[in-house]
Formats: C-alpha cells, sequence, structure tokens
C-alpha cells in the first residue's frame, strides 16, 4: 500500500489519523513545524503496528517552500491528508489584523496551496487522494468564530474546486468536516457530547472515505442536519441570533 | 467537568488539564498549586479526582522502547495496558501483573501497585518495575528504582499519585508460548472448602474464586476456584496450534443505559448467583488471555449497571491468621443485608510489600454495592469487621472509608508521609481521597 503523509502532525487529529493508517499498515510521512516533537511518535507508530514512519519539517504558512518540500520527500506520497489549522481567539482575531491574518493563512492559503500542489503532481501521475480537514465552522459565519470560519470557507470552497477539476484525472479529493471534537482546540469549550466527535471518530472517517467514494464527509451525521437548519435560517433573521 | 472513578460515585466538578507529552506535565506541575494525575479513570472512587486542577494522562501514551532480549517494555505513563496487549501478546509477551481490566494506564497501575490472580507468586505490578521516571513537586524529573531513590521508589508503588506524577515506567514483561490459558475450576461448597482449596492450588499461577455473598447457613461462603497456567503450545486444541497468539476476536458489547435501580435486588441477585453455581461444572478448558484475564471487559461501561447513582466496590485484605473469622463476619453481613453483587471475588494474597502498598498476606474480598444510604452503612459496619481483625481495603477502589480506619490499617504510613515531606512538603499532590485522610 502506498504511503501516507499528514501534515500538521503534531495535533490530536493526526496523532489519531496516523495511529488509524498505521494499523491498517501503510507507510507514514509525519510533517509539522516543530518536527522534533514527533520522533516519539515516529517510535510509538514503529513498536505499535510495525509500520515505516519518519518525521519531516513543513511549514504551511510558507507556501514558497511547498514545492521544495515535495520534491525533499522522494516518491510522492499516494494520500496526502492536511491537518494544518489554528483556531486563534475570536476576541483576539477582531482586534489584531496580524493575528487575523495568521489564522487565515493557517487555515485557508497554507492548507490549500500544498493540497493544490500534491494535487497537480498526482493529475500529472494519474492517481492519488488528497483529503483536507476542513471545518462546519466554513459553512456560515457567526459571530463566535468567523475569522476562523471564513478561512475554512474558503479552504473548502478550494477543495470543492480541485475535485471539480480534476474529476477524470485519476486523483480523487476528500472534504472532511469534523464538527467539535474532543482536542487541544476546543478544551475549555463547553461542547455537547453528542456533537463532539473523539479525534479516532475522524480517523476512522477520513480512512473510511479513502476506501470508499464519498467527497465531503461529516464524521457525526448529525453536523449535516445541524449545518442544514444553521445554513436555511434567513439572514435577517440570523443577524441577530449571535451563536 | 464532571468525573469520577469507575464507580461513578463520588462526582465532582474538576478542572482537567489533558497532557499529551513530558514537557505538558512537567509545566502543569510547574504552574499549578494543587493537583493530581489522572489515567483511565479505572479506580472506582475519588482517588484520581481535584476540583482545582486534575491531570489527564491519556494522551501522552507513547510506547518508548521494548528490548526483546530482556522483555523490558519501555513506555510513557499514558500508555494502556489493552495496547500493550495488542502489541505484545502477538509477539510472545504478557505483563507479569495484570488487574482485572486492562484498560488501565501504566502509571495507574504503578500508582495503585495494582495485583492480579498471580500475586501469591509474582507479588504486585511495582515488583516488576525496573524503574519509573517521576515529575516532582518542584518541576525536577527524577528516575526512581531499587538503586536509584530507593525510598521514593517504594513510597510511589502504591502511592496514588501523593509523591508526584509518573512519566513512565520500564517493565519486565513475561515469556508466553500461547495467548491461551489452560483452566480448571472447582466447586467449593462453603467457606471452609474454598479456603481448603487455595491452599492446595499454591503452586498454580493463577487462582480466584467467585464466592456467592449471598448464601446463608451451610452454604455460606459457597464458591467456585478458577486456577489456570498459561498453556502451552501443544496443550491448545490442534486447530489453534498454528496461530497460538492471535485468538479470534471476542465480542464485545456495550451496557446501552442505566440499569434502573430496581432491577438490581436481593431476589434478583441470589437467584443469578444460585443459577451460576448450579450450572457450573468442575473442569479444564483451555480459554483465551481475555476471557480468562479480563472477562468484564467484553462489556463496554459494565458500571452502568448499577444505575445513575454509581455504586462502590469494596474490597479488603484480612490476615491470614484472622481470614476464617473474619470472612464469615463480612459475608454473614453482607447475606443478611441481602446487598452483595453478582461480582463478588475472593483471593488468597502473598505477603506485601509496604508503604500503602495493599496487598498483605491472607484473603481478600471484593464485592460491589450500589451507593444508596442503607448499603454505605452496612459498609460502615464492614470497616469496623475488617479493622477488628487487622484487614484494610484497597484504596484505588475506595471512595468512602474514615480517616481514622486509613491510618490504623496501614503501618507503612508513617514512612510513607517522611518521603512525601522531604519530596512535596506543600502537599501540592492531592486528591479528594487524600483530603479526606488528611493526607
Amino acid at each position: 500500500m502506498s504511503a501516507v503523509l499528514i501534515l500538521g502532525a503534531n495535533s490530536d487529529i493526526a496523532h489519531a489519523i496516523a495511529r488509524a493508517y498505521a494499523k491498517a499498515g501503510r507507510e507514514l510521512i509525519l510533517a509539522a513545524r516543530r518536527h522534533e516533537r514527533l520522533a516519539a511518535d515516529v517510535v510509538d507508530l514503529n513498536m505499535r503496528y510495525g509500520v515505516v514512519a519518519r518525521a519531516v519539517e513543513f511549514d504551511a504558512l510558507d507556501v514558497a517552500s511547498h514545492a521544495r518540500f515535495l520534491d525533499a520527500l522522494g516518491a510522492l506520497p499516494g494520500t496526502v491528508i492536511s491537518v494544518v489549522g489554528f483556531m486563534g481567539e475570536q476576541t483576539e482575531n477582531e482586534r489584531d489584523p496580524e493575528v487575523a491574518s495568521r489564522v487565515m493563512r493557517s487555515n485557508y492559503i497554507g492548507p490549500a496551496a500544498i493540497l493544490g500542489e500534491a494535487a497537480n503532481r498526482m493529475a500529472a501521475r494519474g492517481t492519488g487522494v488528497v483529503v483536507g480537514i476542513s471545518s462546519v465552522a466554513g459553512e456560515r459565519g457567526r459571530a463566535r468564530n468567523y475569522v476562523y470560519g471564513s478561512a475554512k470557507a474558503g479552504f473548502t470552497a478550494f477543495l470543492s474546486g480541485l475535485r471539480n477539476r480534476l474529476h477524470g484525472t485519476g486523483v480523487r479529493v476528500i472534504t472532511v468536516l469534523p464538527g467539535y471534537v474532543a482536542t487541544r482546540m476546543t478544551e475549555g469549550m463547553p461542547t455537547p457530547g453528542f456533537l463532539t466527535a473523539q479525534p479516532d471518530e475522524v480517523a476512522a472517517a477520513v480512512l473510511a472515505a479513502e476506501r470508499g467514494r464519498r467527497d465531503v464527509v461529516y464524521v457525526r451525521p448529525i453536523w449535516r442536519l445541524v449545518m442544514a437548519i444553521i445554513r436555511a435560517i434567513p439572514e435577517p433573521i440570523f443577524k441577530r441570533l449571535h451563536i | 467537568m464532571m468525573l469520577a472513578g469507575w464507580g461513578r460515585y463520588p462526582r465532582a466538578d474538576c478542572r482537567v488539564i489533558m497532557a499529551r507529552s513530558q514537557a505538558d506535565i512537567i509545566a502543569a506541575v510547574t504552574t499549578e498549586p494543587s493537583l493530581i494525575a489522572r489515567g483511565n479513570g479505572r479506580a472506582y472512587g475519588d482517588a484520581a479526582l481535584n476540583p482545582a486542577a486534575t491531570l489527564d494522562l491519556r494522551r501522552d501514551d507513547r510506547f518508548i522502547a521494548f528490548d526483546e532480549a530482556s522483555g523490558v517494555l519501555t513506555a510513557a505513563a499514558g500508555a494502556l495496558l489493552a495496547d500493550i496487549l495488542d502489541c505484545l501478546v502477538p509477539r510472545g509477551w504478557f505483563p507479569p501483573v495484570t488487574p482485572g481490566t486492562k484498560f488501565v494506564t501504566v502509571g495507574g497501575m504503578l500508582a495503585a501497585d495494582v495485583h492480579g490472580k498471580n500475586h501469591h507468586k509474582a507479588g504486585t505490578i511495582g515488583d516488576h518495575v525496573e524503574s519509573l521516571d517521576l515529575a516532582l513537586a518542584d518541576g525536577r524529573a527524577v528516575r526512581c528504582s531499587r538503586d536509584d531513590n530507593a525510598p521514593l521508589f517504594a513510597a510511589t508503588l502504591g502511592g496514588m499519585g501523593l509523591t508526584g506524577v509518573i512519566l513512565g515506567a520500564r517493565l519486565k514483561l513475561q515469556r508466553i508460548e500461547t495467548a491461551y490459558v489452560r483452566q480448571e475450576t472447582l466447586r467449593a461448597r462453603d467457606l471452609d472448602a474454598i479456603m481448603d482449596l487455595f491452599e492446595a492450588s499454591r503452586d498454580w499461577t493463577y487462582t480466584v474464586a467467585w464466592i456467592d455473598c449471598l448464601a446463608r447457613g451451610w452454604d455460606l461462603g459457597r464458591a467456585l476456584l478458577y486456577r489456570g497456567e498459561h498453556a502451552r503450545n501443544d496443550e491448545l486444541p490442534a486447530r489453534r496450534r498454528t496461530a497460538p497468539f492471535t485468538p479470534p476476536a471476542r465480542r464485545t458489547r456495550r451496557m446501552p443505559v442505566d440499569l434502573p435501580a430496581i432491577m438490581l435486588n436481593r431476589w434478583s441477585v441470589a437467584a443469578f448467583n444460585r443459577l451460576f453455581y448450579r450450572a457450573s461444572r468442575s473442569g479444564t478448558a483451555v480459554v483465551d488471555y481475555d476471557r480468562f484475564f479480563y472477562p468484564l471487559d467484553a462489556i463496554h461501561e459494565w458500571n452502568r449497571l448499577y444505575g445513575s447513582g454509581g455504586f462502590v466496590q469494596y474490597q479488603c485484605v484480612q490476615p491470614k491468621a484472622a481470614s476464617r473469622a473474619g470472612l464469615s463476619a463480612l459475608l454473614d453481613r453482607i447475606a443478611g443485608a441481602g446487598a452483595g453483587s453478582f461480582l463478588s471475588v475472593l483471593k488468597l494474597l502473598g505477603p506485601g510489600r509496604g508503604m500503602l502498598s495493599f496487598p498483605m498476606e491472607g484473603y481478600t474480598l471484593a464485592l460491589d454495592f450500589r451507593a444508596d444510604s442503607a448499603n454505605l452503612a452496612l459498609l460502615t459496619e464492614l470497616d469496623a469487621v475488617v479493622a477488628a481483625h487487622g484487614g484494610r481495603v484497597y484504596l484505588a477502589k475506595d471512595a468512602r472509608i474514615a480517616a481514622a480506619d486509613f491510618r490504623r490499617a496501614y503501618a507503612g504510613l508513617d514512612e510513607f508521609v517522611a518521603v512525601r515531606n522531604a519530596v512535596d512538603p506543600e502537599r501540592k499532590f492531592a486528591s479528594l481521597q487524600s483530603r479526606r485522610f488528611g493526607l
């Protein structure tokens, strides 16, 4: 089976995805800005599942480095998954344009650029899968997280367009919408249990999507309904809700 | 968030800090004025609850090294025993000591100094720890073993997280030839009979008994003894010999709801116990390790059996010389109140290792009680019986014993307090349990 490249490999979701793929026997390349932290994960994955794994340095925000990064990997991986993301604090995102820009670049420009570059190379090869972990927050801008949400909206639209363009080339583009997940990012947030997935569930959804045929995956199906309702509320009413 | 132990009694609103690495643990220890480490939450009572800060170690669960020659595994504190089994049983290794559930962490096993069905032969998990790394109150990380920081090593094993946060450990595993256990089942008609059977089974590696805690009169103490040995390859059925380490996958179920309190009463439990005893036959069987060591793990969330109010598991040990009298006094009270559970376990333990480690040479009895006021009053009576016979209650199960009973029962307490005062004079490491004890 082909290798799997996980971008943003230090997150809880990435960690769960790495274990799920390792359990399935796939070779892993873990990539993150602070890649030295991944050394322990490489040992752990190898011990648990006997798979080949390695850690490499990757900076999603340094778009100019992306082509070089992919060149340096050697063979192009069969599957590339972006778990890159950064929510920030909404109040800070509202006040400080520098911080807001960082959130936008981390959730949209960086992940879109690297997946776009990987997908182009896969198209030339004629096979491959790219997976973007986006967010239900991108489906409608809300007072509580619209800076993050707008970036995820951009990322979701990018993945949709990429999928549209590459249909028929042998490259699949999968959008994963996790909803709330119990991770470092949501720690301290009052997230209702039935709407909150564990990182393992996100990982299982990614593997299932790669094996199956779905293009857009809601990790917990309830979110499809929740977001359909949120999208359906007319703007004159929605603007008063402050949700 | 609201947290509880496995018994779901008591519950407390705790600030939870998730640790993902050793660096996270050191940072929490350095900044928090009061905290307790928590593993997979399988201690039954309030040992891993601290409202100010409860440090969840489940995401710091990395395997660090395994030496195939010596069988020494190095793992971070949050590593789950179930994962260790999944990884190493197929390679012919098994934990030297295992508690009755595999959903425990390495750190939790050490902090409670857990024992298993082989305690009389192998001692506790602490007897197989080559070394452990501990984050101290001042933020230092120290390695402890029989040679280095020996008093701290001894105090940390069974120390319920009160000496520091266990970061990881090196554990010496045992070789196995198959993933199966050759099991013998023997029926014992009363307390004398089961105690004789334990004595007669001393040479068996694993021994444990299920005891009918509601049987009275002549039947008092009737029980089924299970004894086992790791099966050799030639003891397996022929069709299993080619893949001795991969038993067929077991079906697991989930307890879907909290059982209404009315369902578990003295009649339903007594009827179940009578049926279970009568239906069990003496004999030999070869069973996979999951069925032998972890029968209850097949039902996820079985703790919901006792309803939403939770339950208390009462596990005590009494010195061997006092065990006959002590056990019959306990069983008399329990059967008299009609308050027992399905899951009553009896075992003969070997000598203990001191400080706050639970085991001592004698019989240990463990059984579950729904946490209602009548049962809690009964448990206070049982405390008095245990105290009168020189016994003690297991801290990993405890949710409620009085400070005086704890202090009287653990002879190694002064020694423990001396070690703790040297490393944590401010008592930074504290749980609801340690506060209840005035520790």
